[in-house]
């Protein structure tokens, strides 16, 4: 880390160094995480390689630790790090104003410390409780603190980003937020009323069950909670990765976006409908009405909206570009887009994924349909197509642009880094037709079917073809891994510096309708209006369910059955 | 392009998008309706710690009336109590099952019979078994070191 740490490199703007700090950790958390799925891709592809692993990392126990580490460090801790520093970053730059920094620090401190306590129990295998880690399965109490840690630091990325709203709102009477900032206060707002859920899970059952401080949890109550924050997290993954789409990438496709009031009402819609969603991770859940189910589900429908919104945005904001640069035909300007550009290439790969992951989740969303793919691979294979394609591959984008931005480093090997996105675009999509095949040929998630017990085996035989395809995925995605991360680090750890008239600029799409004077604006900048509902709703939906389970509370017993 | 048009295209498509979201809504509520038998209810709340101890039937499928069965079932770490059902073509059982410990998945293989387990909840769900053969009752949900070997069977004969 020496080389970042040179004191005058981030002088002019000295949020560059926490985004980047924010950046490189969530980078170093997903290179751990990463590492483990080939190996959750081959035992799905009845390859048990953990004993192999054993050998070279002694501490890993079994499949479901590695999918325990996997899980958190990728999706909860990768994503979460990739947000608070990249919106932090673009909303400052656009805002040209600096958040509170010993905030963002502190903000920054609180996640390494809540990695650092959390990782612990993890490695030693005293929490291999998955990323949902449902009770009574009972983890660690370092698991649960420095997991609610991580949700506190985020917090203060919340208040970071509506402060530095608000106090940009005091110097700018009348004027309408500028467009990434929206994106930004939007999301991180969306993501306030969500993480309600989690956060009394964690501080109110789980943290004094674990220190035995309470005897018992109740199982339906702690799945309720989490399962209020589990879905919209999906959006507070996904919201990052669609400000690039609306924020940078039509500029860098060399053309406009489309329409920035619709930006907006997308961004809108999700903070007000992302929250109220989550029993349609419950449609198989006992002791929730049918009636509640269905209110979710309706809701969880309107939320599909803003993402087709976002789909045709997308694609005509890039049509534009690519028409601008002398593209032609019905499809013919495809190959005129800047594939070179590694904003374009993964954001565009990320998000021809993203429409496949769309599909799957209305089908996921659909009450009656729901059971036929509940807790099959069905789900994982739906997943990894919107967090680890569309958001990761976006991610990854942005980090090979970002990080030779903030750091004035030139990007080591495009050329490798351009063949490690097209390789995890197939190794994802592979991977997919295989899991969702054999999710609907009954095979169950998170399961080490590699490791199942004599007389059990060939009970999936008639997957076989399709755990082909995973064996493949798994092999193609260790490649692309490699490579991209390869490039990234190698990136950040160089000597080398670009004179400053060679540093990649950063700059935000125009669009070909603007803000200015329009009523509808008016009404969706009163952002703190729109919160305020976004929490009634989710109130709404969900007191009449969580009061009645808690007025009948169950005292479940903790076990580690690991 | 022409700015209107785009327009003209955008409010189509959202047009579509709305017009999809309910159709697949008014679908939902037919099967709701008519067919979504397998939505499992919950018969009471129960002490977990009481599961084995009487607070829930012994493990055992019993005729209530003419070709209808109660299945009192229990998932615990890592087999289905009972472990092998037996039922005849036609047969329409009640399935009430419950969890001393973690949570399980209840999931029939080849069926839409697909159940959170839950310490604390019984669940009941409803189904009739309409073709022969042995249909794997899998745990589909994490419950521990040994859960990939959380397999039971329910044989059907004609």
């Amino acid at each position: 880390m020496a080389t970042l740490t040179r004191k005058d490199a981030y002088a002019d703007f000295p949020v560059k160094k926490v985004s980047l700090y924010f950046v490189v950790l969530g980078l170093i958390s997903l290179s751990i995480g990463t590492l483990f799925g080939p190996f959750q891709a081959l035992n799905y592809a009845n390859l048990n390689l953990y004993p192999w692993l054993q050998k070279l990392l002694p501490f890993i126990k079994s499949y479901y630790q590695g999918l325990t580490l996997h899980g958190v460090l990728n999706a909860i801790v990768f994503t979460q790090l990739f947000a608070q520093g990249a919106l932090l970053y673009l909303q400052s730059k656009e805002m040209k104003m600096l958040p509170l920094m010993g905030v963002a620090w502190a903000a920054w401190w609180l996640d390494l410390v809540g990695l650092v306590l959390a990782a612990i129990p993890l490695l030693t295998n005293d929490a291999t409780v998955l990323y949902t880690f449902y009770p009574p399965l009972k983890g660690h109490p370092l698991f649960y603190i420095g997991a609610a840690l991580i949700i506190v630091s985020s917090l203060v990325s919340v208040f970071l980003s509506v402060e530095l709203w608000y106090r940009w709102k005091k110097q700018n009477p009348g004027k309408p937020t500028p467009l990434v900032s929206y994106m930004s206060v939007a999301t991180w707002m969306m993501w306030g009323v969500a993480a309600i859920g989690l956060v009394v899970e964690a501080v109110v059952l789980l943290i004094p069950w674990s220190l035995g401080l309470l005897k018992g949890v109740d199982p339906l109550l702690s799945r309720t909670l989490f399962w209020w924050t589990g879905h919209p997290i999906v959006y507070f993954w996904l919201l990052p990765a669609y400000v690039v789409w609306y924020g940078l990438l039509p500029q860098r496709a060399g053309g406009k976006l489309i329409s920035d009031p619709l930006a907006r009402l997308v961004f809108l819609a999700f903070l007000i409908f992302s929250s109220p969603v989550g029993f349609h991770h419950q449609f198989a859940d006992p002791g929730i009405d049918p009636f509640w189910k269905l209110v979710h589900t309706v809701l969880t429908m309107m939320v599909a909206v803003p993402s087709l919104i976002t789909a045709f945005s997308i694609a005509a904001s890039l049509e534009i570009g690519a028409r601008a640069r002398g593209g032609r035909g019905v499809l013919g300007w495809i190959t005129k887009l800047p594939w070179d550009d590694p904003i374009v290439l993964a954001s565009t790969l990320g998000a021809i994924a993203f429409i496949a992951g769309g599909a799957g989740g209305i089908v996921n969303a659909s009450f009656t349909l729901d059971y036929v793919v509940h807790n099959t691979t069905w789900i994982p294979g739906h997943f990894h197509l919107p967090v680890a394609t569309a958001v990761t591959l976006t991610h990854f984008g942005l980090a090979a642009v970002l990080i030779p931005h903030l750091t004035g480093k030139p990007l080591v090997s495009p050329g490798l880094f351009r063949a490690g996105i097209v390789l995890w675009f197939t190794g994802m999509m592979t991977m997919a037709i295989g899991m969702h095949t054999m999710g609907l040929l009954g095979v169950p998630r998170r399961a080490w079917i590699s490791n199942i017990a004599p007389n059990l085996e060939g009970i999936y035989g008639h997957t076989a073809l399709w755990m082909v395809l995973n064996g493949i995925a798994g092999t193609i995605l260790l490649i692309a891994a490699t490579l991209i991360l390869y490039v990234l680090f190698a990136t950040l750890l160089q000597k080398k510096r670009l004179s400053p008239e060679e540093l990649p600029e950063l700059e935000f799409a125009e669009a070909i309708s603007g803000p200015e004077g329009r009523r509808s604006v008016k009404v969706m900048d009163r952002l703190f209006f729109w919160w305020a509902m976004a929490l009634v709703i989710v109130l709404i939906v969900y007191m009449p369910t969580l009061i009645r389970i808690w007025s009948t509370f169950v005292s479940a017993p903790g076990y580690r059955l690991w | 392009m022409d700015k209107h048009v785009i327009e003209a295209y955008e409010r189509g498509w959202m047009l579509f998008s709305l017009a999809m979201i309910l159709i697949f809504l008014v679908f939902i509520g037919y099967t709701l309706s008519g067919y979504a038998f397998y939505v499992p209810d919950a018969a009471r709340r129960i002490d977990p710690t009481t599961v084995r101890t009487g607070g829930f039937p012994k493990p055992h499928v019993e005729e209530v009336a003419p070709g209808k069965y109660q299945a009192y079932v229990i998932g615990q770490a890592f087999a289905w109590l009972p472990g092998e059902m037996h039922f005849k073509v036609g047969d329409e059982v009640t399935f009430f099952v419950t969890s001393p410990d973690v949570q399980h998945g209840f999931y029939i293989h080849g069926t839409n019979i697909n159940v959170q387990v839950i310490p604390g909840e019984v669940a009941k769900v409803k189904t009739t078994f309409k073709r022969p053969g042995e249909y794997l009752v899998i745990c589909n949900e994490y419950c521990g070191i040994g859960h990939q070997n959380m397999i039971g069977k329910i044989v059907v004969e004609e």
